[in-house]
């Protein structure tokens, strides 16, 4: 085990498994109380868009991810803060879209094998040293406009209309807070792949929201608890030569049913015999 | 297409003219949900330091006045001005308990920290909380009798201990108008009672602005009334009368000065 450590691969994978981890540990509570759970999903898919665009028009899948994200966040965001009904509708439009035009556009580069398998579900083992730095530095964006504005976000996340009445800009928050999702859903799609982001986002969240007394606690609990699925989620995957990202995602399911179970047997054993719902 | 129909089948009463010291004005005010008029041709001049009871049955637009008057709702036609300006310029001033207390039941906040929520102040300001928010979100909590579970987790207080926290997040704003949406509605009968002792110790030197369908408290304490069905009727007295009522409710109320239990209001409304 030791020795596999020593490959230069192995490494950049943990370190990038790590940094992606911090990312979704600080978004993944603020996506999960504020509910933005399948705009992050939409998110996630309509990126392969930008991907299918990358390699169409020749320049780096990740600028075309990034981009398409960004855009289909603001999007959504538009949509859903101004008419509540039937946002969940375009969501799933934009999410659906996304992945077509990224098929289609695929389709239409000449001559190109693309690995479609690594944007679907992760390829944290072919991560490149060159995006590590990347990693970092959004990861640095990421937890200093949290850490800055962290008082607004608690106030806009917990009760959106009292914070707007105090003279909170809420609009401006919640538009630079779909912002960083984006960012980080394309970090991640690296490491678990599009279709598995928003399990990595919600599982360590709402896992760490029943230990934690306060929104910035629960943040570094769900960070650790990444840490920790992408670490034995790798190990699983070099162990049994498994897929690096779905293997991750089933350590982290396994966990979140585990506590799910024993969370519900302690308040069985709390309770008289037979009150169980 | 909204096609307005400023009926004058009831006209508003003229009511007093407050010449100075006029916290809250609005003219003409129209308010639409989904095409159908919520409010029409609402009037109202509220002087400062008035406690006022806006009452009025179950989806009669108690509740979407209030979010006009706070500037979190722009009306269809007319407008709001608070100490003379647009609402949403003044409000954070305004203290504001809203009417669900069961948002977010499961986010994990501290008691403490959803009452200095009240001290962010306008705009994205980085500053520490300094001694005088400290100061203030304690003196809230204490009025509320809170204080003592400022460390306890929202998500594990009863109903009505939820609801004494957001009124000590509005007082924790030291603000200049009160705005309380059913603020008794899942507080126990002690606490109501004490609630409006406080209020009124603090009408003293703030306007307060009560949505309430609980007739019988409101009457003793209230300096003014509005009813609301659509329509607003203000009265700048503390005296209900049955006549107010009955073109409120669209049917006979009967007014009881201090009753407990609630009466059902029976919702009649004109289609």
């Amino acid at each position: 085990m030791w020795s596999i450590l020593q490959l230069e691969f192995m490494q950049h994978a943990l370190a990038a498994g790590m940094l992606a981890a911090l990312a979704c540990g600080v978004i993944g509570p603020l996506v999960v109380v504020n509910r933005l759970v399948f705009l992050a999903g939409g998110v996630a898919h309509a990126a392969f868009g930008g991907i299918g665009l990358a390699f169409y028009f020749g320049f780096a899948p990740t600028a075309g991810a990034l981009s398409f994200s960004l855009v289909s966040a603001m999007v959504m965001g538009s949509i859903t803060s101004g008419r509540r009904q039937r946002s969940d509708t375009i969501v799933g439009v934009l999410w659906a879209v996304g992945m077509a035009l990224g098929v289609v556009l695929i389709d239409l580069t000449p001559g190109y094998n693309v690995d479609l398998m690594s944007y679907l579900f992760g390829s944290i083992l072919a991560v490149p040293a060159s995006d590590l730095p990347v990693m970092a530095a959004l990861d640095l964006l990421i937890v200093l406009v949290i850490g800055l504005f962290y008082r607004h976000y608690l106030a806009i996340s917990y009760d959106e209309e009292f914070a707007r009445v105090a003279g909170v800009p809420v609009r401006l928050l919640y538009f630079v807070l779909l912002a960083l999702i984006a960012v980080s859903v394309v970090m991640l799609i690296r490491i678990v792949g599009l279709v598995l982001v928003i399990a990595l986002l919600t599982i360590p969240a709402y896992m760490a929201e029943q230990r934690t007394g306060s929104l910035w606690t629960m943040m570094m609990v769900s960070a650790a608890l990444a840490m920790v699925f992408t670490i034995a989620g790798l190990g699983l995957a070099v162990a049994a030569n498994l897929s690096s990202g779905a293997s991750i995602i089933l350590v982290a399911a396994g966990c979140f049913f585990l506590d799910l179970v024993v969370t519900r047997l302690r308040q069985g054993m709390g309770r008289p015999s037979g009150a169980a719902s | 297409m909204l096609t307005p129909s400023p009926s004058q089948a009831i006209a508003p009463p003229p009511g007093p003219v407050p010449a100075a010291g006029s916290a809250i004005e609005v003219d003409g005010l129209y308010f639409a949900y989904d095409g159908e008029w919520v409010l029409e041709d609402v009037h109202l001049s509220i002087p400062e330091r008035t406690f006022l009871a806006v009452l009025g049955p179950n989806g009669s637009g108690k509740t979407t006045l209030l979010k006009l008057l706070l500037g979190i709702l722009k009306p269809a036609r007319g407008r709001v001005r608070v100490f003379d300006k647009a609402p949403e310029l003044v409000s954070e001033r305004f203290g504001y308990v809203p009417q669900n207390t069961n948002i977010n039941q499961s986010f994990p906040v501290s008691v403490g920290d959803v009452v200095l929520m009240g001290r962010l102040g306008r705009g994205l300001r980085l500053r520490r909380r300094t001694k005088r928010d400290q100061e203030l979100v304690r003196t809230a909590l204490e009025r509320v009798g809170m204080w003592s579970k400022r460390d306890r987790k929202m998500a594990a207080l009863s109903g009505g201990e939820r609801q004494r926290v957001l009124i000590a997040r509005a007082l924790a704003v030291d603000p200049r108008v009160l705005f309380m949406d059913e603020p008794t509605a899942s507080v126990d009968a002690v606490f109501q009672t004490e609630l409006y002792s406080l209020l009124k110790t603090l009408n003293e030197t703030m306007t307060i602005v009560v949505v309430s369908h609980d007739l019988s408290v409101l009457s003793s304490y209230v300096g003014a009334v509005a009813c609301v069905n659509r329509k607003v009727f203000y009265h700048d007295s503390a005296e209900l009368t049955t006549e107010m009522i009955d073109r409120v409710y669209h049917c006979p109320v009967e007014l009881i000065a201090h009753g407990f239990p609630h009466r059902v209001l029976r919702d009649h409304r004109d289609s």
